[in-house]
């Protein structure tokens, strides 16, 4: 367990006042991956990376590899990637389909057949195991090391180290209604999105939570990308880096750390702000689109956004582009960043291809707008590691005491267009994590019952 | 009728031509006259790299991630490069300013196909192992290596690249961002 921190003495969210501490500190790095990483709901995929029984996909909780897989009866789990005997990496492919893992180091196999085994992820191979072990060994105490909670909410895929963490939905809150759009058809029926093949992964230099902050709701730093307005990447040509919207508000959740930036809820009709896109059939489908939005939503509190984050590591684009990205932790100035993309499973082949291209070029390490971030997270790293330079406070004052409750979302704040409201937010909800024994001390409740949680989850999704 | 000796002398000088062609490349971005790269460029120009994946030995998982449908490092034409260039000189693109210092290598030069009668080649298919060294700001280093296949053609009585596959040797990719040109 690493040290105790005066975390008043690190953060003033109040004020608006941070330690760069928290981004350059070993110390704190080490405690977050235990007050944080081993409690909070992580994004550890998408459905579209486990499509048909057997298969896998190695994936990541905080500085763990963690193997996902559906097992043969169609059930979504995960384990610690690593043998539980002398602590190999069990699975050492990206991902593909195995019945049975088997440990390259001393042979040890491990099955998540419910026909072979009562307990997935037991021991089903062990060499010489009458010899060597008199045929006595625990072959569950034995096996992979299971992450104790995990849902599957549209297709994106959730874990929690801790089994008294709440219900992912009461983790998410109304937030949940935002990150709705990036998981949603563009027409606003349920569901609809499917992942594209090919998950980029890289490292970037910087503190991780300088990206999840980022991705929170801070319009502030548009001007940074100015060079991309310039080169005009949008889908409509000649249009800036993405289509026109109305100016975006930083909308935040008090308590649970997540916020975006986006629009309240409303009753109107959603507008219709896509441009000439040059091509009819593209022009056709996203009106089609749009009239089909416009029913589907007809007389429901409806929301927008363009970028949010989970708290903590979580972040999504939800339109222009549509994606879905973690910052995984890799020590106190460096982070692995993934990316994966999302279309409409049912849009033509055409718009399909024209989405994937804007993506390639606006996101990801080889995006023009992304490559940007990447550059000033580095130098914000980079450049607060000095003696006296991690002596200094980051400034979160922007918008300070704009803060106005949102009707119609619990917990939701919004502190105007270009604010810092966010980040506070966020760091509040940081310290709650850090300065907590448990998950009884941080709230929403904890689970009391792993089993009843997911219960009244799945309850309150019947609506 | 010419002898075999004959077609092999043609076969080297039109490697040479590449080779020239690649050195040419080379010079253009390390000076960082893109826009004479463009130059350089068939207008239907593909550029594709892909992402590689740690796969099982003979399995049935594609390694690289599939161009034209998959998300890849890049996947783009000329309207996109031409985009980066334009990106590049406004001054205010944060990845290369200040501009990075750059190294394009190549080697392992082999023509593998020719398109065309001999004497009047209309396509080259050529490929070839790459290093591009970026050093930027004080300490910052990348070693970008790995395989390449290009396609060059012939417009207007000189050469041009067609096509150009990048097979970067990495799976997690080891730098921070791709805003330079391979």
């Amino acid at each position: 367990m690493a040290a105790e921190f005066n975390l008043d003495a690190l953060i003033d969210s109040e004020a608006g006042v941070v330690s760069r501490e928290l981004f350059v500190d070993r110390d704190i790095y080490e405690a977050e991956l235990d007050r944080i990483f081993a409690r909070a709901w992580l994004l550890i995929g998408h459905e579209g990376l486990v499509p048909t029984p057997d298969s896998y996909f190695v994936t990541r909780m905080g500085d763990d590899s963690v193997l996902l897989t559906r097992n043969r009866q169609g059930e979504i789990m995960a384990f610690l990637n690593s043998c539980p005997h002398r602590g190999m990496r069990v699975c050492r492919y990206d991902q593909g389909a195995a019945p049975v893992f088997t440990c390259p180091y001393h042979g040890w196999s491990f099955s998540t057949n419910r026909e072979r085994v009562a307990v997935p992820g037991q021991l089903v191979g062990v060499p010489r195991s009458d010899e060597g072990y008199g045929g006595k060994l625990d072959r569950v105490r034995w096996g992979l090391v299971p992450v104790p909670r995990l849902e599957v909410y549209k297709g994106s895929i959730w874990a929690s180290w801790d089994a008294a963490a709440p219900p992912l939905d009461a983790y998410l809150g109304d937030m949940r209604r935002y990150l709705d759009l990036a998981l949603d058809h563009r027409d606003g029926s349920p569901g609809g999105a499917e992942l594209l093949g090919g998950v980029q992964k890289w490292r970037i230099r910087c503190n991780w939570k300088t990206v999840a902050e980022n991705f929170a709701g801070d319009l502030y730093h548009e001007v940074s990308h100015i060079s991309a307005n310039l080169a005009e990447i949008g889908l409509a040509k000649g249009k800036g880096r993405r289509d026109k919207l109305p100016l975006r508000h930083a909308i935040g959740f008090e308590g649970l750390g997540h916020g975006g930036l986006g629009f309240p809820p409303s009753t109107d009709p959603p507008a219709d702000l896509s441009p000439d896109y040059g091509d009819a059939e593209i022009n056709n489908y996203f009106a089609d689109v749009h009239a089909r939005r416009v029913a589907n939503l007809q007389g429901k509190a409806h929301v927008n956004l363009v970028v949010g984050t989970i708290f903590p590591n979580m972040s999504f684009h939800a339109h222009q582009p549509r994606s879905l990205a973690v910052v995984h932790p890799i020590s106190a100035t460096e982070e692995e960043m993934w990316r994966m993309y999302l279309v409409d499973a049912d849009a033509p082949a055409k718009v399909k291809d024209m989405l994937r291209r804007y993506y390639l070029r606006y996101s990801g390490p080889g995006g023009m707008t992304e490559a940007d971030d990447m550059e000033n997270w580095t130098s914000v790293t980079q450049s607060s590691q000095g003696n006296i330079a991690r002596r200094q406070a980051f400034n979160y004052q922007l918008g300070l005491g704009k803060e106005q409750p949102v009707p119609g979302l619990e917990g939701g704040i919004d502190s105007g267009n270009y604010s810092e409201g966010n980040a506070r937010i966020y760091y509040r909800r940081w310290a709650e994590f850090m300065g907590a024994a448990d998950w009884s001390e941080i709230g929403p409740a904890p689970a009391v019952d792993a089993m009843a949680a997911a219960g009244a989850a799945a309850a309150a999704h019947g609506d | 009728m010419a002898t075999n000796r004959d077609d092999a002398i043609a076969r080297m000088l039109l490697k040479a031509e590449a080779e020239a062609f690649f050195h040419r490349e080379a010079d253009l971005l390390d000076e960082r006259r893109f826009e004479d790269w463009l130059g350089m460029l068939a207008p239907d120009i593909q550029v594709w790299m892909p992402i590689a994946r740690n796969i099982e030995a003979g399995g049935e998982q594609a390694e690289f991630s599939a161009e034209g449908t998959d998300a890849n490092w890049l996947d783009e034409g000329f309207e996109t490069l031409a985009q980066r260039v334009k990106q590049l000189v406004t001054g205010v693109h944060w990845a290369e300013q200040p501009p990075s210092r750059t190294s394009h290598m190549v080697s392992n030069i082999d023509l593998a196909d020719i398109e065309g009668p001999l004497d009047a080649p209309t396509g080259l298919n050529l490929r070839c192992r790459f290093l591009v060294y970026r050093n930027r700001n004080e300490d910052e280093q990348d070693f970008f290596i790995g395989k390449r296949n290009d396609r060059l053609i012939r417009i207007d009585d000189s050469w041009r690249l067609a096509r150009r596959e990048v097979f970067l040797d990495q799976n997690v990719l080891l730098a921070k961002n791709l805003s330079v040109f391979f």
